[in-house]
């Protein structure tokens, strides 16, 4: 049985490491929310972004974060990634496997996927 | 909404804009009913703007942009035979108890019921969006009980956030685990 003792180990572990905030990131990744993104399937996207990310151990420098309406139900799950000094980039009608996909190609690679991005739809 | 577990979040996801820092979602299942319950402490809303939510095509769309999450909820409560409230205190009128109470009641047995779902991964992801929101998560049904607080493991965790990754996952495998021993 998982148990509190676990989560102050955690606690203990954190605390040796210096503990990112929101707003120190350099990268966010944002996940359309709104009542027509989760009908959609934002939520299996949103929780495939928070789970690869910690996986490729990008959890220190990227921030995954919700966010309500984008104003493109068409293309809803819509996924937005922000990073210091290049332009958004929009990837529309996202899947988990996409996004597992995102996190390792663009993310981690620095190679943004122009097939999955708004662009090209 | 293909899950019930996706109109849970939904609705609590209100519960978030209207700025609430303690949120219940109560799930109290019998052996034919399934009751959602959403509890906030919210800005509120207005009788007259409450009236314009649960009915938004009785009214003119001009004012506002149309939301679809309460109506969506309330046509998947009343399709199953159940039922649909929603009360609601606005800050202005109530300042020192103000909020909203969103439940949907569903007859279980109809065909029209659409199964829970993932409600671990609704749960989680509420908690990862606002960990700084009190969850107070529960799930009773004749022979279960799932339950979870934020406030304890905040008690437990001191600085380190909610929405920290491990965190999550140790909430989600906790989650799991209760489910797995009903
Ligand atoms: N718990 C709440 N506290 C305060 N206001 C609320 C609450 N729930 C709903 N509202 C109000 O009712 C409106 C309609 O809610 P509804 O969920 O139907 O649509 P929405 O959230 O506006 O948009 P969406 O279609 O993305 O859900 C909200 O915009 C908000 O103004
Ligand atoms: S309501 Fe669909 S993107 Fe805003
Ligand atoms: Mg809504």
């Amino acid at each position: 049985m998982k148990s509190l003792a676990e989560l102050a180990a955690i606690k203990e572990k954190m605390q040796n490491k210096v503990v990112l905030r929101e707003g120190s990131s350099e990268t966010r990744v944002v996940v359309g929310m709104a009542t027509c993104g989760i009908a959609a399937g934002a939520r299996p996207v949103l929780n495939a972004f928070v789970e690869e990310v910690g996986a490729q151990g990008l959890a220190g420098n990227i921030m995954v974060t919700q966010t309500g309406c984008i104003g493109i139900c068409q293309y809803e799950p819509v996924v937005e990634v922000y990073e210091a000094g290049k332009e958004k980039i929009t990837y529309v009608k996202m899947t988990p496997e996409k996004a597992k996909e995102v996190v390792e190609k663009h993310l981690k690679g620095g190679k943004v996927i122009d097939e999955y991005t708004i662009s090209n739809v | 909404m293909k899950e019930l577990s996706l109109n849970i979040l939904d609705i609590a996801k209100n519960s978030v804009k209207a700025g609430a820092d303690t949120v219940y979602v109560t799930l109290t299942e019998t052996d034919d009913t399934f009751t959602m319950q959403i509890s906030d402490n919210g800005c509120g809303m207005k009788p007259d703007f409450l009236r314009t939510v649960t009915d938004p095509f009785s009214t003119t769309r001009t004012t506002r942009k149309v939301g679809m999450g309460i109506p969506f909820l309330k046509l998947a409560a009343e399709q199953t035979g159940g039922s649909f409230s929603i009360e609601s205190k606005h800050e202005s009128d109530y300042p020192g108890d103000h909020g909203t109470v969103t439940t949907a009641v569903f007859n279980k047995n109809s065909i029209d019921f659409t199964p829970l779902g993932d409600i671990v991964s609704s749960v989680t992801t509420l908690i990862q969006g606002s960990p700084d929101i009190r969850w107070i998560f529960s799930h009773t049904s004749p022979d279960n009980e799932v339950s979870l607080d934020t406030q304890e493991l905040k008690e437990v965790l001191g600085d380190v956030p909610l929405d920290n990754l491990e965190v999550i996952l140790w909430i989600k495998g906790y989650l799991e685990e209760a489910y797995e021993n009903c």
